[in-house]
C-alpha cells in the first residue's frame, strides 16, 4: 500500500463513528491454512495472536476451514480449538482438496458474508497472500499485509496494524476505519507459538460451500514436492549465525559457517549478502527474507537497520558484532562486541569450543 | 495474442550504500527503478511474445516520473507502453491502486483484446503482493500467483499450464485465459536490451491517460477515498529500554573478549547454554 | 540495423552534455552515450557551476536550473594541525544578480542539463558502454557499443568519457593514465538545518560561502581540501596525488576522517548527518598531460583530455567550455561543407588556444611538478606561517622586535636562506 503517499489522519480524534450496518460484524477469524494433510504452524501463531485480540474487544476467536471432507478436516477444527479457538466454521467440499485460488475466494467470503467477522487474519504465506488479495478485493475491504504486530484501538474499537515502510526504515500503523472486515497478513514466526491446551473444546459451525467442479476454472494437475535434503531450515532454528556485509567478502563469510558448524547452528544472512550471491535466498533475514525466533542469534557484520531487525527481533538472546559501536543493532541486542567480524568470529568459535569441551568432560 | 504487464516505479532501496569508515548506510539520491519483481513477469511476458508472437503492453498507475520506468519496459522489448497518472490516485492503498489499473486495463481491452494480464509477486515499497490478485479479481481473470515456469500455452483451447510454488513442493495446475499470472523471483533473467530497442525507448512517445481516459468515472474508488486502509502514524522502531551489554576487557583482545561473552552466556542463561551443549553433542 | 548520426556524443557529463547539447541546438542528429544508469550516475565533483561557462551553452539557465548557493564569500585557508592562517574575500557585489559561482549538487545538476540536452532534440541512450571506436583505417567513424546490434556510425565522434577514458586509451590518442597525472579525492554531502548553515557561515538568503584547504590536512602529499555550503548541507573533501597516496600508503577515507576532527572544521561540521559518500579520480597533470585532442573524425573534451586547472581547483568550467567549442568546430565545418579530418578539426585546438581554457592551464603548466617535488609546501611552510601569526598575535610581554627575530629565524632554521630563496623562484615559477 502506498503507506509513503497517504498523510497520517488523526485516527479517534474527534468521535469516529462506526457506519450502523458494520457495527453488526463482530468477531476475530482465523484462516486456517492447511496443505497435503498438514496446517502451516503460522495459524497457530495467528490464533496465539487473534486471542489477544479478541480478549480484549470481548468477541469470540474463530477458526476458519475449508478443506475436503473427512476426518483431517474434523482435525484441524479440534487442533484450532487446542490453539485458543472458541469456534471453528468449516467449509468442507470435494472440490476444496487442494487449495485453489476460486473456490476458496467464494468461501471465505460467503462465510464473511454470513457471519461477518470484524477481523480476518491470514498468514503471510504463497497460499495466504494468493487467497487475501482475492477475498479482500471482493469484500472492497481493507488488507494490510506482513504485519508485524497487531493491537486494538479501544477508542474505536479498531485493529491497528504495524508494519515497516519507507524501505523498512520506518514503521506504521494502518486501520481500517469504515470497512470490514478488517484484514490482515502476518509472516510466519512473527508472533509466538501459543501454549496448546488438549483439553480444550469448541463449536463447529458448518457451512456449504456451493460450487461444484465443472464451475471451477483451474485445475491442479500433479504436485511434485522438493528435495527435502540439505534444505535451510531457517524459520524453526533454535540457533542461528547470520553473517552481514561487514564481512566485506565472500571468503570470509566462511567463518559464519565455521561457528555455525560448532554451535550446531543454521546460517543467516542479510538481504545484501544474499543479492551479492555469497548465500542462497532461502538463508535470507529479515523484512523480505525469513522471519526467525530462534534461542540465540549471533549477528556478525550486521548493522540492525529496521528490515533486518523485523526479521529476528523475536529471538531470546542476540549477541552482535560490528565495528561501529553506534550501529543500530546494539540498540536491541542482549550483548554485544565492538570489534572486527574477521577477527572476533575465530575467537568466538574458539571460545564455543572450549565451553563445550569443558561441558563434555563435565558431563 | 496481446499481453499487459503491470510495473511499478520504485525507490531503489537495495542501492544503499555504506560508508567506508564510519559503516553507516547512506540513502541520499537514491534513484527510482522498476520494481525488480517486476521484471521477472516482463521477461516472462517476453519470451511468450517471441514464442508466440503478439503484442506486450507496459502499464503502470505513478507520478509523471514513472515514464522512466515505462521507457525501460521498451527498451526490453515491450510494444506500448501506457502511464496512468491523475492527482485524484494520490494516496492510493492497493485497493484503489487494483481499481484504477482494472479500470485501465479495461480500456485497453476494448481496442486490443487482452489475453493475459501478467504483474509482479509484490513491491520492495510496500511489500503487500495485493494489486495483482486484486486486478484479477476486478477484471473475473483467473489467478496464477508464484509460477515458477509457464510450462505451455495453447491460444487455440485458451489453456495454459503453468508450475506453481507451494509450501513444500511446485503443483503442476492449468486454467483458461484470460488470466493473470505473478512470477516468482528468480525464475528468469531479464534479457539484455538491443541497440534498436534502446533507440527505440529513447524516441517512444509514452501515453499519458488520466483517470478519465482510464475509464474511471467513480472517483471515491480510486485515491485516497477509495482507500479503506489509512495510515494513522509512522513512527521509528521503538528503541529497547536496555541497550545491548557491551563486553569490553582490558586490551580489548577478540581472544578475551569471546572466552568473556560465552563465560556470561553460559552464566546468565544456563537453558540456553544447556541448548547449546545438547546441539552440539 | 546501422544507424548514422552527424555527431556522437561519448558520455553524459558535463562536457558531453555541453557538446551534445551545442550540436543538437544548432539542428544536428546527435546521439549521446552515457554508461551509467543515468547521467549525473558516475560523475563526482565538489561541486561549484561557474555562471560563465555555462551562460555560453545556456544563457537562462538560472530560471529552472537547480542551484543552492550562489557565493558571496571565499576563504582560503593554510592549515597546521591544530590551526588555520587564512584569508577570505567577501564581497556584497557578488550578492548582486547574475550571480557569477553556484555550489550544487551534482544528481540532481546533471539531471537538468541532460533534460535540457534531450529537449534540444539529442537522443540519449543510458545504461551503454562504448567499447571502441569503430575505424576505416585511421578515420574514426563510430563507435561499438556492449548491447546487440550495437555498431553506430557517425560523420564526428566526441569522447567526453571522462578522467579515466578508457576509449582515448584503447584507441592510442593518450598513454595509460599514470598516478601522477590524477588526484584521488573523496567527498561527503552532511545534512543541517538551513538556519544552522547560515548561522555558522555568517549568510542568509541563497548566499553561499567556500573555503579551499592546504596543509598539514594532506599530511605532506600534494593535495587541497575543500569545504562548500550548500542550501541544506555541507559538502566537505579532500584530494591527493594517487601517486603520493600509493607511496605513502595512506587511505583518502582516513585523511578526510581526520580532516573533519581538526578543531578548526569540527565546530562547523557538528550535528550534521552524513548522507553522500563519493570518490573520484581528478586530472592534475596539467597543461603537459594533455594528450591528443583531436584526430581523424574524433575530438576529447573534458577530463578526458586532462582539461582540469588545479591551482584554482576548476574543472568543470573548463570541461563545459571544452564541450562547447568542440561542438561549435563540427557546426562551423558542416556549414562549411568541410570534412572532420585531422587537418580541418585543428580548428577546436586554436579555439581552445584563444579561450582562457588553454590560456591557464599553460600558466600553471609547471605547478604539478614543482608542488609535486616540494613537499615543504604543505607541510612546514603551513607550519611556519601558522606559528608565525601564533607568536605575533600572542601577547606575553616579549617586544615585538624580538618577535620578528623569532619568525625570521624560525624561517631561516627551517629553511636556510638558501632554500627560502630557492622556494619563492619555485612558488613564481608555479604560478608564471
Amino acid at each position: 500500500m502506498n503507506a509513503d503517499k497517504a498523510p497520517p489522519r488523526k485516527a479517534g480524534k474527534g468521535k469516529f463513528e462506526l457506519d450502523e450496518r458494520l457495527k453488526a460484524y463482530q468477531g476475530v477469524w482465523v484462516f486456517i491454512e492447511h496443505e497435503r494433510g498438514n496446517v502451516h504452524p503460522v495459524s497457530w501463531e495467528l490464533l496465539g495472536e487473534g486471542r489477544k485480540l479478541a480478549d480484549k474487544l470481548g468477541v469470540a476467536l474463530s477458526g476458519v476451514v475449508l478443506a475436503a471432507p473427512g476426518l483431517a478436516a474434523r482435525r484441524f477444527c479440534e487442533e484450532a480449538f487446542f490453539h485458543g479457538a472458541d469456534n471453528c466454521y468449516l467449509m468442507e467440499d470435494a472440490v476444496l482438496s487442494s487449495y485453489r485460488n476460486q473456490p476458496f475466494t467464494k468461501g471465505l467470503t460467503d462465510l464473511v458474508n454470513t457471519y461477518q467477522p470484524e477481523i480476518l487474519l491470514l498468514g503471510a504465506t504463497t497460499q495466504g497472500r494468493d487467497l487475501a488479495g482475492s477475498v479482500a478485493t471482493t469484500l472492497k475491504t481493507g488488507l494490510t499485509a506482513d504485519c508485524t504486530e497487531l493491537n486494538i484501538d479501544m477508542e474505536n474499537r479498531s485493529m491497528a496494524a504495524s508494519r515497516p515502510t519507507f524501505g523498512g526504515s520506518l514503521l506504521c500503523t494502518i486501520l481500517t476505519l469504515n470497512f470490514r472486515p478488517q484484514m490482515a497478513t502476518v509472516r510466519p514466526r512473527v508472533m509466538a507459538m501459543p501454549d496448546r491446551d488438549s483439553a480444550r473444546r469448541g463449536t463447529i459451525i458448518e457451512h456449504p460451500l456451493g460450487l461444484i467442479e465443472t464451475e471451477i476454472v483451474t485445475k491442479v494437475l500433479q504436485y511434485i514436492p522438493d528435495d527435502q535434503q540439505d534444505k535451510p531450515q531457517l524459520p524453526f532454528a533454535d540457533i542461528i549465525v547470520s553473517g552481514g556485509r561487514g564481512l566485506k567478502n565472500a571468503d570470509n563469510f566462511q567463518l559464519i559457517w565455521d561457528l555455525a558448524m560448532v554451535l550446531g547452528a543454521e546460517v543467516g544472512a542479510s538481504r545484501p549478502v544474499v543479492q551479492a550471491g555469497w548465500v542462497e535466498l532461502e538463508r535470507q533475514v529479515g523484512q523480505s527474507g525469513k522471519t526467525v525466533r530462534p534461542k540465540l542469534y549471533i549477528a556478525a557484520g550486521i548493522s540492525g537497520a529496521v528490515q533486518h531487525r523485523v526479521g529476528m527481533e523475536g529471538s531470546d538472546v542476540i549477541i552482535a558484532i560490528n565495528t561501529d559501536p553506534n550501529a543500530p543493532i546494539f540498540d536491541f541486542a542482549t550483548y554485544g562486541i565492538v570489534g572486527n567480524a574477521m577477527t572476533i568470529l575465530p575467537a568466538l568459535t574458539q571460545a564455543f569450543k572450549q565451553q563445550l569441551a569443558v561441558a563434555k568432560m563435565a558431563s | 495474442m496481446h499481453i499487459v504487464v503491470c510495473i511499478k516505479q520504485v525507490p531503489d532501496s537495495a542501492q544503499i550504500r555504506v560508508h567506508p569508515v564510519t559503516n553507516t548506510i547512506m540513502r541520499q539520491g537514491v534513484p527510482a527503478i522498476v520494481n525488480p519483481y517486476d521484471l521477472f513477469s516482463l521477461e516472462e511476458a517476453l519470451r511468450l511474445k517471441d514464442l508466440h508472437g503478439g503484442r506486450v503492453t507496459a502499464i503502470t498507475m505513478g507520478p509523471p516520473q514513472a515514464e522512466a520506468a515505462l521507457r525501460k519496459c521498451i527498451s526490453f522489448g515491450a510494444d506500448d507502453a501506457i502511464l496512468v497518472t491523475d492527482r485524484a490516485f494520490a494516496g492510493a492503498d492497493t485497493l484503489a491502486t487494483s481499481f484504477a489499473l482494472a479500470s485501465a486495463i479495461g480500456q485497453i481491452n476494448k481496442t486490443h483484446a487482452v489475453d493475459m494480464v501478467f504483474a509482479g509477486k509484490q513491491t520492495i515499497d510496500g511489500d503487500t503482493a495485493q494489486v495483482g490478485p486484486g486486478i484479477a479479481k476486478r477484471m473475473n481473470l483467473q489467478l496464477l500467483t508464484y509460477v515458477s515456469k509457464v510450462d505451455a500455452l495453447d491460444l487455440t483451447t485458451r489453456t495454459i499450464q503453468v508450475q506453481r510454488r507451494a509450501e513444500g513442493g511446485v503443483e503442476v495446475l492449468t486454467t483458461q485465459l484470460p488470466c493473470l499470472i505473478t512470477m516468482l523471483e528468480g525464475t528468469n533473467e531479464m534479457r539484455f536490451a538491443t541497440m534498436e530497442n534502446m533507440f527505440r525507448a529513447a524516441r517512444y512517445q509514452i501515453q499519458v491517460w488520466d483517470r478519465v481516459t482510464a475509464g474511471i468515472e467513480d472517483v471515491t474508488r480510486i485515491g485516497l477515498k477509495g482507500s479503506p486502509t489509512v495510515v494513522s502514524k509512522v513512527f521509528a522502531p521503538q528503541a529497547k529500554t536496555v541497550r545491548a551489554e557491551i563486553i569490553q576487557t582490558e586490551g580489548d583482545e577478540p581472544r578475551d573478549l569471546t572466552l568473556t561473552l560465552v563465560a556470561k552466556l553460559f552464566t546468565q542463561h544456563p537453558k540456553l547454554g544447556e541448548t547449546i551443549v545438547r546441539r552440539a553433542a | 540495423m546501422a544507424t548514422k548520426f552527424d555527431a556522437i556524443v561519448v558520455g553524459a557529463g558535463p562536457s558531453g552534455n555541453a557538446a551534445a547539447y551545442t550540436l543538437a541546438k544548432s539542428g544536428l542528429k546527435v546521439l549521446q552515450i552515457e554508461r551509467g544508469e543515468y547521467p549525473g550516475s558516475k560523475n563526482v565533483q565538489g561541486a561549484i557551476l561557474y555562471s560563465d561557462a555555462l551562460e555560453k551553452i545556456i544563457p537562462d539557465f538560472r530560471e529552472d536550473a537547480p542551484l543552492e548557493r550562489h557565493i558571496i564569500e571565499q576563504r582560503l585557508w593554510v592549515l597546521d594541525d591544530e590551526s588555520f592562517i587564512g584569508s577570505h574575500y567577501r564581497s556584497d557585489s557578488f550578492n548582486k544578480p547574475p550571480y557569477n559561482r553556484y555550489t550544487i549538487i551534482r544528481a540532481q545538476f546533471d539531471k537538468w542539463f541532460s533534460q535540457k540536452v534531450q529537449q534540444a532534440g539529442a537522443l540519449l541512450i543510458c545504461e551503454t558502454t562504448v567499447s571502441d571506436l569503430l575505424m576505416d583505417g585511421d578515420r574514426v567513424v563510430g563507435v561499438q557499443t556492449d548491447r546487440l546490434g550495437g555498431s553506430v556510425y557517425a560523420d564526428v565522434v566526441i569522447l567526453a568519457d571522462g578522467v579515466n577514458s578508457i576509449l582515448a586509451r584503447k584507441a592510442g590518442f593518450r598513454p595509460e593514465l599514470r598516478p601522477g597525472d590524477v588526484a584521488l579525492a573523496v567527498k561527503e554531502i552532511h545534512f543541517l538545518p538551513q538556519e544552522v548553515v547560515e548561522s555558522r557561515f555568517n549568510i542568509s538568503g541563497d548566499a553561499g560561502v567556500v573555503i579551499e584547504m592546504v596543509g598539514k590536512i594532506t599530511k605532506g602529499m600534494m593535495g587541497t581540501g575543500f569545504l562548500y555550503t550548500n542550501k541544506e548541507s555541507l559538502t566537505i573533501g579532500v584530494g591527493c596525488m594517487l601517486s603520493d597516496f600509493k607511496k605513502q600508503k595512506c587511505s583518502p577515507n582516513q585523511l578526510l576522517e581526520d580532516m573533519k576532527a581538526h578543531p578548526s572544521i569540527r565546530p562547523l561540521m557538528e550535528g550534521g548527518e552524513m548522507k553522500e559518500y563519493a570518490a573520484h579520480l581528478i586530472p592534475e597533470g596539467g597543461y603537459n598531460a594533455i594528450p591528443k585532442i583531436y584526430g581523424d573524425g574524433w575530438m576529447i573534451v573534458g577530463d578526458a583530455g586532462m582539461f582540469v586547472n588545479a591551482a584554482h581547483r576548476e574543472g568543470s568550467n573548463l570541461a563545459m567550455t571544452s564541450g562547447r567549442l568542440a561542438a561549435e568546430t563540427v557546426i562551423e565545418l558542416a556549414a562549411a561543407k568541410k570534412a572532420f579530418t585531422t587537418k580541418n578539426l585543428a580548428l577546436y585546438r586554436n579555439k581552445l588556444d584563444a579561450s582562457f581554457v588553454m590560456k591557464d592551464l599553460k600558466k600553471y603548466r609547471n605547478m604539478p611538478q614543482i608542488f609535486h617535488r616540494n613537499p615543504q609546501f604543505f607541510t612546514t611552510y603551513p607550519e611556519l606561517l601558522n606559528k608565525a601569526a601564533h607568536t605575533m598575535l600572542t601577547v606575553d610581554g616579549v617586544d615585538k622586535k624580538t618577535k620578528e627575530k623569532q619568525v625570521r629565524n624560525s624561517f631561516k632554521q627551517k629553511r636556510s636562506l638558501f632554500g627560502l630563496m630557492g622556494d619563492a623562484y619555485k612558488m613564481w615559477r608555479a604560478f608564471e
